[in-house]
Parts: structure tokens; sequence; C-alpha cells
């Protein structure tokens, strides 16, 4: 590490309309380190982040680059300053190929003529590739590549100039197992090249791992900078909640029911040779690498996608899901992995996204009933303490957290008695992940079935009583809380050649 | 440092103050004003005959408009409303041709309208909903197929010769409001009733705010859709009827860029095109402001030229506003 500093930010306030989003912020990056930036939703971690891509301005402060100053009025300016920004949604092209995403904007022409020079093109971004450790066919449309793969264009995109600052805003959102572990050897060997990065992620083992040090933000504030190795989980998460936190994972144990739901031999899409069953006052983990068939699963249960053959059996009796509705009126509810693209209407208020399902049981001959309308939101929304001066505000307006509460408030009210979660807590803070748990403890407490789908280990393994692994469409294994491990769990996730082995021996 | 802080709060303060206003009056604010305008500039504007008029020349717009509305709040589009005007024009009035009293082939030239107009409105729903087509392009389609097909029913000229008494659906007046306009309200009461106050109102919204979350919330979104389509077919053959009657004749080439004058009123009415927010007080107001435009200006005898650019201005700046409400 050198001795001076090679981004400085220093003093960084920014006032938006009604709120200070970043007061008085100082935060600096060495080449060659890795200094996370953790905090809770709106503790101004993406402001800081808008402000060093120039695609937002300070209010008060100053930005300084290699020591000297620097002032940034478009994210062009950032660039030309030697910073790079991944942001979590990728800025890329899909139709267009690795090499044209890399130089988008900055294509290299022959000679002074308009017309593009795809030989160098591609040169420049084979070796930002190479530099990387990947071996990408610069070529590849980036629609046909996966989405670890397209994080590593998008960090190339922003290496292939001279940047020596790359800020990432939660990577590793989208990848589990081996991708991360890419992700964490790519990052590695910038580190090497003498890059600064700054890691932004909600989840505090990756800190731990990749970090080597750690900026705390709460409401704006600064609240600490330390050596990772300093630090442990429970300050960084105190920190970041500004208050102790007991325990991460609230558990409460409870005699397990009678079975709601039975799957036998379930196939559809890449899925095959489903058996499973869910039964009352247990928690469900269903674990696996991202495309390993866990949301194919909730949504082939769910009638959302078609099932080629077996039986679904819900409380002993079998149901045929054609549709999404089936599944509702059956008694099933799916919260999908992204709330705002497949759970939510933005546009509309949070108490027409809670009854929208259930409309029926609100109206009359098809005329909404307004005042039952509004008791029923109200019932639930309080039940849930979702956090809003209306419930006629957008569902746009509200945090993540709040916003899987009115999915999961829809899905109350329509009595569903199995519950499907599909990546619960992805993007929430910690503070009202905690919540979220609580409630899953009461659903299972109430009877309901609850299953989980969940990429972020530690918590499958504190919350569910039992834990079924699946991997390239099938399930490899199940495992009990006590004998669940981190470990085992990968072991099963990744070990589809073993076990189809293994089957085939059973079957033969 | 302290006063340029100050500035910026008074800056933030006065742009709150002008949004707000904004986007509670919003287009109604720029509606009053023209009207205001003209009543300053032209004694005649300003008379129950001549509002009155105003609302008889935007009737047959304005009820496709109702219709659109829908389609556009669920990220849609018919552009085939013009041509529909013509088709259902030319067939139902060929009806009224018949040897039979006008008692009887008057209903049957009513039913054969809107026969048309759900035929058409299925159709579109049909390709989009089952061959994923973009609206844009099947009711593009359709708009072709429809006009050349009341070109080719009616070998290119008008149906002549009605009975007299058929001139009353579109030229009659009952306590001296024109009929067209007494129907018109009547659509518009009833589109807002169905929009604000029921389920399928509420799933229009949701399909257009997200098809797929609408979906997984359990709403059959294909046949909202077809829905959709068939009320923007019917209401655009009630307004190819009434057209019909005020020119006593099916013509062929009636209605002829409706679609654009149609879809200016929905989207000047603050409807997205890309789905989910607008409403159909708004898409009134839009189809009165373009409409007292274009009176207005006749009062004033402005050149029909220079109308036409001003009207165009008077959409971009409507538009405008808008936008400027919403940021």
């Amino acid at each position: 590490m050198s001795s001076s500093p090679l981004l400085e930010m220093l003093h960084i306030t920014k006032q938006y309309p009604g709120v200070l989003a970043l007061d008085d912020v100082t935060f600096d990056l060495y080449a060659g380190e890795v200094h996370c930036l953790v905090g809770e939703n709106g503790a101004g971690k993406t402001t800081l982040i808008k402000i060093l891509s120039g695609a937002l301005p300070k209010d008060v402060g100053e930005l300084r680059v290699n020591g000297k100053p620097v002032f940034l009025h478009s994210p062009a300016d950032a660039f030309e300053a030697g910073i790079g920004i991944i942001h979590q949604d990728f800025k890329l092209v899909p139709e267009l190929t690795v090499a044209e995403n890399i130089f988008l904007g900055r294509e290299p022409c022959r000679g002074r003529s308009p017309f593009i020079d795809f030989e160098k093109m591609r040169e420049g971004a084979r070796a930002v590739l190479a530099q990387l450790g990947e071996s990408l066919d610069p070529r590849a449309r980036i629609g046909t590549l996966s989405v670890a793969q397209r994080q590593v264009v998008e960090i190339a995109k922003s290496l292939s100039g001279k940047n020596r600052i790359l800020a990432m805003d939660e990577p590793s959102a989208a990848l589990t197992g081996k991708e991360l572990k890419n992700l964490f050897a790519v990052i590695r060997r910038m580190q090497e090249e003498g890059v600064g990065i700054i890691y932004i992620s909600h989840r505090i083992d990756e800190i731990f791992e990749i970090g080597t040090r750690v900026t705390v933000l709460r409401d704006g504030k600064h609240v600490h900078t330390c050596k990772t190795s300093e630090a442990d989980r429970r300050g960084l998460v105190s920190w970041m909640v500004g208050r102790e936190m007991d325990q991460e994972y609230p558990k409460v144990r409870l005699q397990r029911g009678k079975e709601i739901l039975r799957l036998e031999n379930l196939n559809g899409g890449k899925l095959r040779n489903i058996h499973l069953a869910v039964y009352q006052g247990e928690i469900l983990g269903l674990a696996g690498l991202v495309g390993a068939g866990r949301t194919e699963l909730a949504r082939l249960i769910f009638g959302a996608d078609r099932l080629e053959n077996g039986r679904i059996l819900l409380d002993g009796k079998e149901i045929h899901p054609h549709s999404p509705r089936d599944a509702i009126d059956a008694g099933i509810g799916l919260l999908t992995e992204d709330r705002n693209r497949y759970g939510l209407i933005m546009e509309m208020s949070i108490e027409k996204n809670i009854t929208l399902s259930n409309l029926k049981a609100v109206s009359r001959g098809g005329f909404i009933q307004g005042e039952k309308e509004r008791g029923a939101a109200q019932q639930f929304a309080e039940e849930l303490r979702i956090k809003t001066p209306s419930l006629d505000r957008e569902v746009s307006t509200l945090s993540g957290g709040n916003r899987q509460k009115v999915v999961l408030a829809r899905w109350l009210f329509t009595r569903s008695r199995l519950l499907l979660f599909d990546e619960p807590t992805a993007g929430i803070d910690v503070g009202v992940k905690y919540e979220i748990y609580n409630l899953l403890n009461q659903l299972a407490l109430n009877g309901k079935g609850v299953v989980i789908i969940s990429s972020d280990l530690p918590e499958l393994l504190g919350l569910c009583d039992r834990i079924v692994v699946l991997c390239e469409g099938r399930i490899t294994g199940e495992l009990s809380r006590e004998e669940a491990t981190e470990e085992k769990i990968m072991l099963l996730a990744t070990s589809v050649v073993d076990m189809r082995g293994h089957r085939d021996d059973r079957e033969a | 440092m302290v006063s340029s802080v100050v500035g910026v709060d008074f800056m933030t303060s006065r742009k709150n103050i002008l949004s707000r206003i904004l986007s509670q009056y919003g287009i109604s604010l720029a509606l009053l004003i023209e009207i205001i305008l003209f009543s300053r500039l032209s004694p005649f504007f300003f008379t129950t005959e001549n509002i009155l008029n105003v609302t008889l020349q935007i009737s047959i717009t304005a009820i496709i408009a109702a219709g659109m509305t829908f389609v556009i709040l669920t990220a849609g589009i018919d552009l085939s409303v013009g041509a529909l005007v013509a088709l259902s024009g030319v067939l139902a009035t060929s009806v009224l041709k018949l040897p039979i009293p006008l008692i009887y082939s008057f209903p049957l030239f009513l039913a054969t309208g809107i026969l048309v107009g759900v035929f058409s409105g299925w159709l579109s729903a049909f390709f989009i909903t089952r061959f994923n087509v973009t609206p844009f392009i099947v009711t593009l389609a359709l708009m072709s197929i429809w006009r050349g097909g009341a070109y080719l029913y009616t070998g290119g000229r008008p149906v002549w010769g009605l009975p007299h008494a058929f001139s009353m659906l579109g030229g009659g007046r009952v306590a001296g409001i024109p009929l067209p306009t007494l129907i018109m309200l009547a659509v518009y009461a009833a589109a807002y009733i169905v929009l604000q106050y029921t389920r399928f109102g509420r799933h229009v919204y949701a399909v257009g705010g997200n098809q797929e979350a609408a979906r997984l919330a359990g709403i059959n979104t294909k046949r909202v859709l077809r829905q959709v389509y068939i009320l923007c077919g019917v209401l655009s053959a009630l307004s190819g009827m009434l057209l019909a009657s005020r020119m006593n004749s099916g013509q062929p080439n009636a209605g002829l860029m409706y679609e654009l004058d149609v879809i200016a009123a929905v989207v000047v009415g603050g409807a997205s095109l890309f789905g989910g927010r607008g409403s159909i007080v708004g898409t009134f107001v839009g189809a009165m402001l373009i409409g007292v435009s274009r009176n207005g200006l006749n009062l004033l005898n402005v050149n029909s030229y220079i109308q036409q650019i001003i009207v165009g201005l008077v959409i971009l700046v409507a538009v405008m506003l808008d936008q400027m409400r919403k940021r």
C-alpha cells in the first residue's frame, strides 16, 4: 500500500429536499486495497457512489484523485479522472458483442474516419479480459452470457480505460458459490495491479473475506472505519443498525405438524423427478446454485410454468395449477425473487397492491367496496408494521423491506396456506431482515407451510428446520437443521455428476 | 456560504409550490387558461351555444379516446380506430338501405356496427396475446385492412340515400343538448366508474403497470387485454355510426387520421404510453383542450394551416407540462 491515498472524498455533504443524504462524510481509498462500504438502505452508500460517478453534484466537500482536486460534472468526467463504476443493475446492451460493450461510447476508429476498427477493438477487449484472467470470446453477444460472465464484461468495461479506481455496488447480489469465488479472484488480481476498489455489499461474510478496510455509514453519517482484521461481525452489525443485536437469526422450534404439500415425481422445465414434502410448523429451505432450478420449482408449484407430469398434493388433495390463479385459489402464495419486477405494481398504491390478488373478497358484483378494501389493507399493514405515512402512497416510495411486507400482506390477505419465499431478504437492511425472520417464524407458528429459497447460506442455516439441496434440476440431498453446514450444502449443490451416477446405480 | 444555502432552499421551496400546483391541476389549468384567453379575444366564444358546439365537435373522437384510454393504460395502442370508424359506418348504414321500416332496421344497424367493433377488437387481442405481436404492428395492419375493406365494400363510393329520420342520431337534441354530446358524457361517466370502482378497472391498471407481476398476482392478463381491445373497438364503431348519421351517409374515407387525434387526447390527458398511469378525466380534459384550440382559432379566423401548427404546439406544451409535473 502506498503512502498517499488514490482517492479522497472530504467532508462530502448532500442535501435532498427534506433529507440530508450525506452529512460531512469523509472516505479515502489506497491503491491495491478493497475498501468495503456498508450500511443499511438509505445510509448514503449509493449517494456517495453517485457523487463519485459524476452523476450527482455534491453540495459541499472536496474530491481528490492522487492528491489533486477534481471536479466531476458528468460520468464522462469521472471516467476521465480514472474512476470506474459498476452499478447494481448492469448497463450492458444485450444485442451487442462483448467487445462492442466494453468500448461502448469510445469505439476505436480507423484513423480519423467514422468507421470502427473492429480488429483493434477485439484486441483491446481480449487484452483487458486477459488481465482479469478470463478467456471470453470478444465476439460473443452479451445476451448469450451468464450473469457472472456479464459481470466480468462490466468490470472489463470499467477497466478498459486507465481507471485506477473501481466502485462496485452490490456485485455479488446475483452470484452464488463458484461465481462468487471467481469474482473474488478477479478482484484480487486487480488489487495486485494496484487498482483501488470500493466494494458495497449487504452480505457481511463477503466483507471479511475480500475487504482490506471497512467503512460503516448510518443515516448519511460516517460511523466507523477500521481494518477488517480488527472488526467482528457483531460489531459491524451493531454499528450499522446503531444498537446491539442479540442474535442475527431468531429461531423458534416447533413440533412438526401434518403434511401440507407433497410433490410426487414432478417433471417440468429443467426439473426432473422431484419428490418433496412440506410440513406444518417447519421452515423448509431450498438451497442450490443459481440455475439449479429452485425458482423454477417454486414457479411450477405456483402454476406459473408448465408442469409436464407428476402430482402436486395440497393437504392430501391433488391440485392442478394451470395458472397462478389456480394456485392462489388452492391456497398457495409466491413471493417472487425480484419483487420489483415480478411482485409489485410500482405505479399502484400500497393498498391496491395488498388487495390485488383477492379483490373478490372486498367487492360485490364486480364493484370494489372502498371501505372494505381500506379496512383489509389497514389490518395487514398494521399487522406487518409497514412503515408509511399513508396507504395511498405509491408502493415505489417504500424501502425494500417494506415492499416485501406489502407482498407478504397480499398473500396473508388471500389466506394462503403455503407460502413460497424466493430470496425473501435480498437487498433488505439488517434491521428489517430481522423483522422478516420473525414474521417467517410467526407464519410457521400459525400453521402455514413455509418454504424459503435463498442464496445466503448462513440465512438458510439459521432459519430452516430442514434444507433440501438442488443441483441442475434434481434434488441431490436433504439435511436436517442439526446436520447442515455450509460445506455440506455446497458439496450437494455441486455434486450432480456423482449423484447421477449414484442414482443410475440405484435405479438399475 | 450561508446565503447560498438559503438561496438553494428558497429555490427548492418555490419549485415545490409550482410543481404542487401543476400536479394538482395539471392540464385542467392549461384548459382554463385557454378558455379565458379565447373569451377575451372573441365575444362569440364563451356562449352556451358555442360551448355546446365544441362538445359536439369533439364527441366523435372523444368517445373513441375513452376506449383508447383503457388500451393505453395496458401499455397497448390501437391504430385501427380511424379505419374502424369507416368500416363500421359503411357496413352499418348499408343495413339501413334494406326495404324494411326504420324501426326494424335501426336496431339491426346498431347491432351490425357493434359487431364489427367487437370482431375487430377481438382480432387485435387474438394476435397480441396468442402470437405476442406488439399492439402497434397488429393494429397498424388492421388499420390498413379495415380501410381497404371499407373502400372495397363500397367500391370507393359513399353509401347514400339513407332514411331521413336517421340523421336524428347525430343531429338531434334533447333539452337543447346535442345527442352526440349526451352519448359522449354517458360514455365518460360509465368509463370513469368502471376504471375507478370495478375489479376490471383495477386489473387494467395492474396489467399496464406490470404484466408479469399482474399474472403472478392471479390476474388473467390475456382476458383483460381481450376485453380492453373489444371495448375500444366497440366505442370506435359507436363513433363510426354517429359520424355516419351526422353526414347522413356511410363514407369509406370517414375517420381518416382519427387515431392521431384520439391518441393525442389520451396522452395530453396525462396517460403514459408505457401503461399503468392515466385517467379517464384526464383524457376528457385532453380532448377538450384540443377541441377548444380548434374552435377558438376558427372563431378568430386563423388560417387553417396555421391552426394545424398551433394545435401541434398545444399538444407539445401540454405533454411538456405533464413531464415537469412528474419530476
